[in-house]
């Protein structure tokens, strides 16, 4: 049961913080019995190589600050709707508007992708989570479109927090949320932003100028209000999540090839 | 992860006897190697929460073995009962085992019964996720990915119907003239018929925001490119009056057309030959009507103050029906004069008077 548990923790990645949890785990008494072969050193080389490169997807290449500011995602809204943590990541405020800093932006956004490529490249689960009604069905469709997960309806109660409950017992969590718009039609935070706190669920969200970034360990300072924006987002995060997996696929290939050799 | 750790954790203190209590132990190298001592466990913990269980889930494999054995079990019953074991159906199969095991159980249901597990066993959704836990659903997430995933569509069809239409009116070709889905004569699907069409369970709220989403797509011009998908939603009324069979009309010796019904009212039953001969003479059991319905003035369609009068209503408009025309018919079906009155004598119950009549309340 334990070995079973350890492989399922090395399978999933969880963040570089628990990287070393992994580690120290396998400081105990009950380590996995099979010493490692070729097979697996192969296979951690597949996995823990593009960790240690710093833009290993050649994701700065995606956009520039210049379609970002196109795309009118430096837009915040009026200055009395400001939150008041959201003050670092502003520019200034323009007759009543808020602007959002497109440099801190890009960063922001540079560090977003990376991640989701990668959570991507070790096969993780990736939930798209949005509560706008306008575009629902645009993220839909990326999803479906990456392969991946979306939850534009009604959020339930325990769905991440009661899960065997809610689908069955032995389903898998996902292993990403992304958040194109955190507040949900009340002007309240999702509450899919605590949930997946409280299990330990990495979250990446594109916060606005009244959205609270706290408990999003990548936010993305920028406009979630705009068509075109939505847009933007939608087809940079089916980009990165198309080129990991095809990256994934020719590494596998590529080590089939040799390891069969 | 944090979680996965604890429990490795815990799999240590199993190991040195302890039972199921959660502990929170540090994951440093110099955790003792002693046995831990259980200071008090809830027997909350042992016990079944049945409640939370559910409906019992069968495996795949159980239900597997089970079909195996329906099977082997279908061919020894066939020999037994001296008959062939490839053409042996079901019924062949109730009436062997109502032969062979007699019972006078009033419940069918607690009858012995030979079944394919199929119908024994309730249906469960298959799993819905491959080997390594990835679901197959891009909306399992929901919950209810049946039904999102239709809202999806019909959403997906009214954006691609507009496109459609921006494209004609680029074109200039655009007309509101077009080609319109017959509705008439069908019924949106009830919620319990789209329960079962997604096999999943919708609230009243659903099925309404459904319906509109289905409306709003039937309200735009070029809705005819999806008139398939829609009438898959629609369900098809019976037309009332095809269903009433319209006795033939017979020809006496003479040439004269007439023809025979039949009506039913409480426990009377009426006979009735219909002929043409245009005379208007009625004649009842060899008496004349007048004989038999002497209060009556008025015409004989208001017949109500007697049940023998009903049965005989509906027979004559039964027979009636092969001597008039379409347009008649659908008329004398409108007035209500088709439709056989279902009411009976309801019984007497002991300690009430009647029926309904109870007996004189005392207070005291």
């Amino acid at each position: 049961m334990a070995a079973g548990v350890l492989s399922g923790v090395r399978q999933v990645l969880r963040g570089p913080r628990l990287v070393s949890a992994v580690l120290s785990c396998h400081g105990q008494t009950f380590s996995s019995a099979a010493a490692p072969d070729t097979g697996e050193t192969v296979r951690d080389k597949i996995l823990n190589f593009p960790i240690t490169q710093p833009d290993y997807f050649h994701l700065s290449e995606l956009f520039t600050i210049k379609d970002l500011f196109e795309a009118r995602v430096h837009l915040g809204h009026k200055k009395g709707c400001r939150h008041r943590l959201m003050e670092p990541y502003l520019f200034g405020s323009r007759l009543d508007v808020d602007i959002i800093d497109l440099e801190q932006t890009a960063e922001h956004l540079q560090q977003a992708l990376n991640f989701t490529a990668h959570v991507a490249y070790r096969g993780g689960i990736i939930l798209f989570v949005s509560r706008r009604r306008q575009f629902g069905h645009l993220i839909e469709t990326t999803a479906r479109e990456c392969g991946e997960y979306a939850h534009t309806r009604y959020w339930k109660g325990g769905l991440l927090t009661n899960a065997p409950i809610q689908y069955s017992p032995g389903v898998r969590l996902p292993d990403l949320v992304i958040f194109f718009s955190t507040l949900n039609n009340v002007f309240q935070q999702h509450v899919g932003i605590r949930d997946a706190a409280k299990m330990n669920i990495p979250t990446v969200g594109i916060v606005d100028s009244n959205c609270n970034p706290s408990l999003i360990p990548y936010p993305v300072p920028g406009n979630d209000d705009t068509p075109v924006a939505m847009e933007m987002y939608c087809r940079l995060f089916k980009m990165t999540i198309n080129r990991a997996k095809d990256k994934r696929r020719q590494m596998e290939l590529l080590r089939g090839i040799s390891a069969s050799v | 992860m944090a979680a996965s750790g604890c429990r490795g954790v815990r799999s240590i203190l199993w190991k040195y006897g302890s039972c199921g209590k959660n502990f929170c132990v540090s994951r440093s190298k110099t955790v003792p190697q002693l046995p831990v001592r259980q200071i008090c466990v809830s027997s909350s913990l042992w016990k079944k929460n049945l409640a939370a269980a559910g409906p019992q889930k069968f495996t795949q494999e159980f239900i597997d073995k089970q079909v195996e054995e329906f099977e082997v079990g279908k061919r020894h019953l066939a020999n037994m009962m001296g008959e062939d074991p490839e053409t042996f159906t079901q019924e062949d199969i109730d009436r062997s085992i109502a032969y062979l095991f007699p019972s006078g159980l009033f419940e069918k249901r607690a009858r012995p019964v030979m079944k394919h597990p199929d119908e024994i066993f309730p249906k469960q959704t298959a799993i819905q996720w491959d080997a390594e836990g990835r679901p197959f659903h891009f909306l399992f997430y929901t919950g209810r990915q049946s039904y999102y995933s239709l809202l999806h569509d019909v959403y997906e069809k009214i954006l691609a119907i507009e496109r459609h239409q921006d494209k004609m009116r680029n074109k200039g070709l655009f007309t509101s003239e077009t080609k319109q889905i017959l509705l008439t004569g069908s019924r949106w699907l009830l919620k319990e018929e789209i329960e079962e069409y997604l096999v999943e369970n919708i609230s009243d709220h659903d099925y309404v925001r459904l319906i509109q989403l289905m409306e709003k797509l039937l309200s735009m011009p070029y809705c005819s490119l999806e008139e398939e998908f829609i009438l898959k939603f629609r369900k098809q009324l019976e037309a009332q009056s095809s269903k009433h069979e319209i006795p033939a009309l017979q020809y006496d010796p003479q040439g004269v057309a007439f023809s025979v019904a039949d009506g039913r009212r409480k426990t009377a039953k009426a006979s009735i030959t219909l002929r043409d001969s245009g005379s208007g003479n009625i004649t009842i059991n060899g008496r004349n009507y007048l004989h038999c319905f002497p209060l009556l003035q008025d015409r004989e369609q208001l017949m109500f103050p007697l049940h023998f009068a009903g049965a005989l209503r509906l027979a004559i408009s039964r027979a009636l029906l092969s001597f008039v025309s379409e347009g008649e018919v659908e008329r004398i079906r409108q007035a209500g004069l088709l439709t056989a009155d279902p009411r009976i004598r309801e019984r007497k119950k002991p300690g009430q008077e009647g029926a309904r009549k109870k007996f004189t309340w005392k207070k005291r």
